[in-house]
């Protein structure tokens, strides 16, 4: 459908004028990309599509629902009981966010692991990592709409950290509550900022997929396209690779949805806020529950208070990842031919998720030593270890061109990753 | 050189010391709650309407004289309702409205007034206020009953492994117990075996008989118990019928499209090597 020897008049008279069948033609059709991404390149697509997802049934709760503390907990559970299909669309929004952040933290270790933050493409990297926090926001609010019990406390504990800051942290709290406590001015403008989020993610995605289009996508063998004989057109190769994950995502998205729709939320949020009685625990999202836990896991380091140094080093932990395309001094990309950083990499993996079952608990006994010692690695693996593998670690060969490992392998499907070993 | 091998062995043991400082050996004992069949488990679970009818006699003559079900309205209990409501007929259900009285009003001589309940209106509490109900407990107040069943259910509690919300509440209803010998019970409260602290403030609610049951179903305390949490957790998502049909139309729509997907994913692909 390549515009300008379209058989369309009319598509023709546009393009001339407005090339958008151009555009269209030359970033999907055409644009060529590595023939052996593995399915887990499937997640940036499926980031986009959540993100649609999200808006799309956003847009509908937000005709329903109401922003205001004596109003906001009854009329999220009218959608539930009386709007037409409101069940289905809150609870897609709701588990949507579930997994939008499971896609998302699947396509940035995906990146860590091939080293697709590396020249040239630090940009694409840290244009995710703004999205990643934008995302985060955005969620943290939402959260709030629905006025339960996690919603209010939840809320009181993330503003509060900004009273952290020296000298002029308490001032900054009561400008963003609006008060001085987190009452109807805070849940009007997390509202409207919850609405303008998105659209501010859906820029900054269109950048990044700017970004992902000046040099291609990196690939499972990190190095980079020699000709065309390394390429295959994105359409139909990726379109129907990507529908194909769609589908399997789809369906365990609506297992969730339809079957186990409140198991990934507190139950506690099906309590109303009550600011005169704090819940037994207050924890946030499974989402952000490895920044919890390192907000709570660092102790008084000389004279620098707990609160102040745990909101550092939270936030700190997302600074890494901008840095990140400096800290790795490997000049080789995929993990796949760096023989130590391999495990490491998994290290990195087990950390993480030790750290979310750390944020879940209280912390107290064994858990605050794990916390501790899962916050140090943490930091080391990316300022110590990211670093010194670059001097220390001997590569492995490196195939000379992608379509010459493919068929050295065996000459399998490029999508498959088994064959890729041999060097 | 030889000063800062010390100094490092030092700053070694001071970290260690920092990780290492807070453990606490610390047990909490929770007695793990019992589980139970319900009507409405599994993906194609459905509200037995009898047990459900049964459930709301036992609401209506027992709980609803403490506790609140501010989120429900006459009307969701029959045909108009979500999910088509608990089996009652319209008719039915402006008889058991009309029971109720309700404030309204202004009128236009600019006065409140009091008129029966009509279908649409909210399920009519106990008390005026939140206020007025503690005052007449002791100063607890008990919880509205909405969506007490969902707001039960233990963190990952609603996959079917674990305890439910529903079992939670019935676990309570059918716990109370008396103390062990060595506690001394606070005023005003008693000892029941599944409550978060043992000590509830609500005094047991059920016993054998405590309602006549209309359809002859013999009424046993846990007879009474099984019907009122069918009831609550109705009351808490009236919309799950919908739900898990609606899903299961779904998944297979899901299923065959994502086998058609990847036929065609295998054709396409089929020509790269």
């Amino acid at each position: 459908m390549a515009a300008p020897q379209s058989q369309n008049a009319l598509v023709r008279w546009i393009d001339r004028r407005l090339p958008v069948f151009t555009f269209i033609n030359h970033e999907l059709n055409e644009y060529p990309t590595p023939k052996n991404l593995s399915y887990w390149w499937n997640f940036g697509s499926l980031a986009g599509i959540m993100l649609v997802i999200m808006m799309a049934t956003g847009i509908f709760l937000a005709m329903e629902y109401t922003p205001n503390v004596n109003l906001a907990f009854d009329s999220v559970e009218r959608i539930m009981r009386d709007v037409n299909w409101g069940w289905l669309i809150r609870y897609i929004h709701m588990n949507g966010a579930s997994f939008f952040f499971i896609v998302v933290y699947i396509h940035i270790f995906r990146g860590l692991y091939y080293g697709s933050y590396k020249e040239p493409r630090e940009l694409l990297w840290i244009l995710g990592v703004i999205i990643l926090l934008c995302m985060m926001a955005t969620a943290f609010m939402g959260y709030v709409l629905p006025w339960g019990q996690m919603s209010y406390w939840g809320a009181t504990v993330i503003t509060n950290l900004f009273g952290a800051i020296p000298v002029v942290g308490n001032d900054i709290v009561t400008w963003l509550w609006g008060g001085f406590a987190v009452d109807n001015p805070t849940l009007n403008r997390f509202y409207a900022l919850h609405y303008l989020m998105p659209f501010v993610i859906l820029g900054v995605v269109g950048l990044h997929i700017m970004a992902l289009h000046t040099n291609g996508s990196n690939n499972p063998l990190g190095i980079d396209r020699k000709g065309p004989q390394d390429s295959i057109p994105f359409h139909p190769y990726y379109t129907i690779k990507d529908s194909f994950g769609l589908g399997v995502f789809l369906i365990i998205f609506c297992i969730f949805v339809f079957y186990f729709p409140n198991a990934l939320g507190d139950p506690q949020n099906y309590i109303r806020a009550n600011p005169l009685q704090t819940p037994p625990e207050i924890v946030p999202e499974w989402y952000f529950l490895p920044f919890y836990a390192m907000l709570r896991s660092v102790p008084d380091i000389l004279f620098i208070k707990a609160k102040l140094a745990g909101v550092l080093t939270m936030f700190g932990s997302i600074f890494l990842l901008f840095i990140l395309p400096w800290l790795d001094t490997s000049p080789v990309r995929s993990a796949r031919f760096r023989p130590v950083y391999k495990w490491w990499f998994w290290l990195l993996v087990i950390d993480v998720f030790a750290l979310g079952a750390v944020g879940a608990h209280r912390p107290e006994g064994w858990w605050i030593v794990i916390g501790r010692f899962g916050t140090l690695y943490y930091y080391i693996h990316f300022l110590i270890v990211f670093p010194l593998l670059g001097i220390f670690e001997r590569p492995l060969p490196l195939p000379t061109s992608i379509s010459a490992a493919v068929t050295k392998g065996g000459g399998k499907l490029a999508g498959a990753s088994a064959p890729m070993e041999k060097p | 050189m030889r000063r800062l091998a010390p100094t490092l062995i030092k700053g070694a043991l001071i970290g260690a010391g920092l990780l290492l400082a807070p453990i606490v050996a610390q047990a909490q004992e929770e007695t793990p709650l019992p589980r139970t069949s319900w009507s409405f488990d599994g993906p194609f679970g459905t509200y037995d309407r009898a047990g459900v009818q049964r459930g709301f006699q036992v609401y209506q003559s027992v709980c609803s004289n403490c506790h609140s079900l501010n989120l429900v309205t006459y009307d969701d209990l029959g045909p108009n309702g979500p999910g088509g409501g608990i089996g009652y007929s319209e008719d039915q259900v402006k008889g058991i409205a009309a029971e109720k009285e309700v404030t309204d009003g202004p009128n236009d001589q600019g006065e409140m007034f009091q008129r029966p309940a009509r279908p649409s209106d909210h399920f009519v509490p106990p008390f005026p206020n939140d206020q007025a109900n503690r005052a007449a407990h002791n100063g607890a107040l008990p919880p509205d009953l909405s969506l007490i069943v969902k707001e039960r259910a233990a963190g990952l509690g609603a996959l079917p492994w674990s305890a439910s919300g529903a079992d939670y509440v019935y676990d309570i209803l059918t716990g109370f117990k008396n103390p062990p010998p060595n506690e001394k019970l606070p005023d005003n409260s008693y000892y029941n075996e599944y409550f978060p602290g043992h000590h509830i403030a609500m005094p047991p609610p059920l016993a054998d008989d405590t309602v006549s049951y209309s359809d002859g179903t013999k009424a046993t305390t846990a007879q009474e118990a099984h019907d009122v949490v069918t009831f609550l957790t109705w009351a808490a998502e009236p919309t799950m019928e919908d739900r898990k049909r609606n899903g299961a139309k779904v998944l297979i729509f899901l299923v065959v499209l994502t086998g058609l997907l990847y036929a065609a994913k295998r054709k396409i692909w089929a020509d790269v090597h």
